[in-house]
């Protein structure tokens, strides 16, 4: 119960400042002193309180995109665990669920954008498509290396397992598999290298030219969903890397100080790194799939765990 | 024998019976076309309603029966039976058709008074019994028989509007495909009824499994003739041809059940064969992987619909493909869990496929009849003019996705469970093959997403590229509610997959040898249930945040921001080609692509044209060049067939004189 409530707490409080964290980090890279780490959650109220603005070509898709989006992120947020190794919405082979739940959300989210008839929009719906096939492999070896050795397919049971085999250290496919799913986070997150969240430029943009046309609740709702994606992609990382407890005070304290190191990671990443040119995505992506079969062998190697 | 059984096999082979008196009675009414369509439409619909009972009560009954006539052929009596493998897959004959019959019975009034419907409505009527009979069969003669009922009632129907060249092309490929698909089917039978002397599946079960030698040459010539027809890459290239030029609601069951006929004669000839080897199970992982990959990459690069469609169908036997091999692998090394979710999942995935391949071609259809073309590129905003189609075709779309809260999505889960329990449970020199499944599935569902993305989305929605388009009108009655229906069958499947589960349990149980249901199976899908309603519920209550948000608010109308620019067009939004081309720039090696570019040379350049075409690599590498090799390694014939009487006379005059100097030289 208690853990039930941790989970939800930080679901609430966390995801929209670790995004305004990454901000911070790369306003002082830059020597500038940069928005307020609440500036994200300002943001979202503000646009929660305005009206609506709809293209005249658009249907109810549209409107369906981020709903969507935002309920299948939530969704996917209640499935991995947070400050514990057990989560509200767990149950077997839940890992897939959670894929394909970011799965749907990408797919609203797309036709949305094809919904307004901009060739800027449809663009970036195409760019996402391409990337985001490219990035499930990746997405689904590393969760089997962390998943194969627990003999279960629920996050729950990897995350439990991961402690007692010893962390990282123990079996270095988990390295190869945090290396992999990290370029999945920086991929499904549009980060830099693969987008960069503050591009000006249509023409160059992924995610937020998707996303050009919504306005007021709807663009809120387009925001929040993308902080939980970011957030949760966040939570599977910090899980692999650190040994977070099944329960007591250390776990939140430990998660909350992950995730922050996630946000700082990605931070400095943006700050001291240019994105990479658009056909030079495809190959970072296929290099992350192969990382992670590498480290599907390696988990092979010398006996299955 | 239970009684159940006996009732389940009489309404099959009755609503066989009123199969063909409904094609007869269409035929004969040939030039009245209402009531021609009106009675084979019934016939079709009757026959596949009646048949369902059936169907479904031998599922559930989940026993074996089998009849013989009393009527002998010259080659042995006439066996028919059921048991659950043949049971669930005329469950899914009988859906996929009678929504397929239904969506004609409105379909076919387009062409009301420009063409007789009469051959159409026979030969659907043919095609459904003779699937039926394929299914029911009991010796390899009934079978072989039915199986070639079925091609030809099929090309009948591929070439129905047979004056235009290209669909007389795509009849000829057709028939040359399945023509050449016989040949080992043929061989097959002989060498199976070759032991016992029989080709009843009676005497060559009773003969005991073949060696090994046999069992594998079987096993091969089974992938061969099969896999043709169900479309195995790179067995397919008659596919893309032969589907899209049927009209659409036999497009439907083409792609629906027809190829799925396929995979019922594989794992029928699985029964006789004995205990697969393992590697059996890695050939057709690896069979499934490259349909599936190759397949859902050709189907990104369409502009036709009804061909993205029909490359979408070779992904999807693909997807069947990684099931089934689980499921041998699964069988070969004594995994019961793994071989009933691999089976499981395939056979729950021939159903979904088969339902919502059905929903898609005939939305693909319903455009179709209403604007006239099948290019993505001269449609868009159909959402707004044709609003059940559209929603017919987006949940098809994220069906086929695999996504959920659609039935796809659970055949898919059950595929990856089964993967990995074998890759957790199996030793460890073959559970890396099942592990392989995990990240092709993977790709080849985002892969899937971003086709029927782009499908969906230049098709239906931003705004109307050509004339027709922007006066499309919505399908008519008949036809919605066969849409309707597809779109409550793809629901219930993720929503409820109890039942589904219900279905498929007895011929999984059937093809794995589990004595019970794996204990996982249940909670999976119960998970599954669980996602589902979970996100259905999560959706609607952010609907309902959004209304309560916005309902005192201003909400305008405006167009959309195109960067400042004042005067756009409809011709400005993103093509099916460009949307297409970041996913398919990694891959572009294996496409065979024509680019056309003139104009633009010089400092006043004219108009300029640029085209490029994405070819099939088989089509166009393998079967093309074969071809010609063929016909000019036969060029030496020439010298006897020439088209001039007078060599024709040289020709048997020479044979007179040389037979009668063998006669001479005999005595």
């Amino acid at each position: 119960m208690v853990d039930g409530l941790v989970h939800v707490a930080l679901l609430i409080l966390m995801p929209l400042p670790m995004l305004g964290l990454i901000n911070r980090v790369k306003s002082i890279a830059a020597g500038r002193k940069g928005p307020p780490i609440l500036q994200p959650v300002y943001d979202v109220v503000k646009l929660l309180q305005k009206g609506a603005v709809y293209s005249r070509t658009t249907t109810w898709l549209f409107v369906a995109g981020p709903i969507v989006a935002l309920a299948s992120s939530l969704l996917a947020a209640l499935i991995v665990p947070l400050a514990s190794t057990t989560s509200p919405f767990g149950f077997p082979a839940d890992v897939f669920v959670f894929a394909y739940l970011l799965g749907v959300g990408r797919f609203f989210t797309m036709t949305a954008a094809l919904d307004t008839g901009s060739a800027f929009e449809g663009m970036g719906a195409s760019r996402e498509a391409a990337y985001a096939a490219l990035a499930e492999p990746a997405l689904f070896l590393a969760l089997m290396i962390v998943c194969i050795p627990a003999h279960s397919a629920s996050f729950s049971d990897a995350f439990a397992s991961i402690p007692a085999a010893g962390g990282l250290l123990r079996h270095p496919g988990l390295l190869l598999a945090t290396l992999s799913l990290g370029v999945v986070l920086l991929a499904e997150a549009s980060r830099i290298p693969v987008d960069d969240p503050n591009t000006h430029l249509e023409l160059t943009m992924i995610h937020e030219v998707m996303v050009l046309d919504h306005g007021g609740p709807d663009f809120a709702f387009i925001q929040i969903g993308y902080a939980l994606k970011f957030f949760v992609l966040g939570a599977v990382l910090v899980h692999l890397v650190l040994p977070i407890p099944a329960s007591g005070w250390m776990a939140p304290v430990l998660f909350v100080a992950g995730q922050a190191g996630v946000a700082i990671t990605v931070g400095i990443i943006e700050s001291f790194m240019a994105r990479l040119r658009l056909t030079r995505v495809p190959q970072f992506l296929i290099g992350a799939c192969v990382v992670a079969a590498v480290g599907v062998l390696v988990l092979f190697t010398g006996g299955r765990p | 024998m239970s009684s159940i059984l006996t009732v389940a096999l009489v309404l099959t082979l009755l609503s066989v019976t009123l199969f063909i008196v409904a094609a007869s009675l269409s035929a004969l009414l040939g030039r009245h076309d209402r009531a021609s369509l009106a009675v084979g439409t019934a016939g079709s619909v009757l026959g596949c309603g009646v048949g369902l009972a059936g169907s479904v009560m031998a599922l559930l009954d989940g026993g074996t029966e089998t009849v013989a006539s009393a009527w002998r052929l010259p080659i042995g009596a006439i066996q028919v039976g059921i048991d659950p493998l043949s049971a669930f897959f005329l469950l899914c004959i009988f859906l996929v058709c009678g929504l397929g019959a239904l969506f004609g019975a409105g379909y076919m009034r387009g062409w009301l008074g420009r063409r007789r419907l009469a051959p159409a409505l026979a030969f659907f009527n043919v095609l459904a019994a003779s699937m039926v009979a394929v299914v029911l069969a009991r010796d390899g003669v009934l079978f072989l028989l039915a199986w070639e009922a079925m091609s030809l009632s099929s090309f009948f129907l591929v070439t129905f509007e047979g004056d235009r060249p290209d669909t007389r092309r795509a009849g000829i490929v057709y028939l040359i495909a399945s023509h050449a698909g016989l040949v080992p089917l043929i061989l097959l039978f002989v060498l199976l009824g070759g032991p016992s002397g029989s080709f009843a599946f009676d005497g060559i079960l009773a003969a005991g499994a073949p060696a090994a030698v046999l069992a594998t040459t079987c096993f091969l010539l089974a992938l061969a003739g099969f896999g043709l027809k169900a479309g195995f890459w790179p067995l397919h290239a008659w596919l893309p041809e032969a589907h899209p030029a049927a009209p659409s609601h036999v497009s439907a069951v083409m792609s629906g059940v027809m190829i799925k006929m396929g995979i019922y004669g594989l794992l029928r000839t699985l029964t006789f064969l004995g205990d697969p080897p393992e590697w059996w199970g890695f050939v057709f992982i690896v069979v499934g992987v490259v349909s599936g990959v190759g397949g859902i990459l050709h189907a990104i690069a369409q502009t036709d619909l009804k061909r993205l469609l029909a490359y979408s169908s070779v992904e999807n036997v693909g997807i069947v493909s990684l099931g089934l091999g689980l499921g041998l692998i699964g069988r070969a090394n004594g995994n019961a869990t793994m071989a009933f979710l691999g089976f499981g999942g395939a056979l729950l995935h021939v159903l979904n496929h088969g339902v919502m391949k059905g929903l898609l071609f005939q939305a693909a259809g319903s455009v179709l009849h209403a604007t006239g073309t099948r290019d993505l590129d001269s449609l868009g905003g159909l959402l707004r003019r044709m609003p059940f189609t559209g929603a017919a075709f987006l949940t098809g779309s994220v069906a086929i996705s695999g996504l959920p809260p659609l039935g796809g999505f659970v055949g898919e889960l059950l595929i990856y469970v089964g993967a990995f329990t074998g890759a957790v449970e199996l030793p460890s020199s073959s559970a890396l093959w099942p592990l392989v499944v995990v990240p092709a599935l993977a790709l080849i569902g985002g892969l899937a997403s971003a086709c029927f993305v782009k499908a969906f989305g230049v098709g239906f929605l931003g705004s109307p590229r050509t004339p027709a388009a922007a006066s499309a009108h919505e399908a008519s009655p008949t036809m919605r509610v066969a849409m309707v229906l597809g779109i409550v069958l793809c629901l219930a499947v993720g929503v409820v997959p109890a039942v589904a589960l219900r279905l498929v349990e007895a011929p999984a149980q059937f093809l794995s040898g589990a004595a019970t249901l794996p204990a996982i199976v249940p909670a999976i899908l119960s998970a599954a249930m669980r996602a589902a309603l979970a996100l259905m519920a999560t959706v609607g209550i952010l609907a309902v945040v959004r209304w309560a948000l916005l309902r005192r608010r201003e909400v305008r109308q405006a167009a959309t921001w195109g960067c400042g620019y004042e005067a756009p067009t409809a011709r400005m939004q993103y093509t099916a080609a460009s949307f297409a081309d970041p996913v398919l720039e990694p891959s572009e090696s294996i496409f065979v692509q024509r680019i056309v570019h003139d104009g633009l040379e010089g400092p006043f350049p004219r108009s300029a044209h640029h085209e490029r075409r994405m070819g099939d690599v088989v089509a166009d590498r393998v079967i093309g060049p074969a071809i010609r090799g063929m016909v000019a390694s036969f060029k030496w014939l020439d010298v006897l067939q020439q088209g001039g009487v007078p060599r024709y006379l040289v020709w048997v005059l020479l044979t007179v004189v040389v037979l009668l100097v063998w006669q001479l030289g005999a005595f």
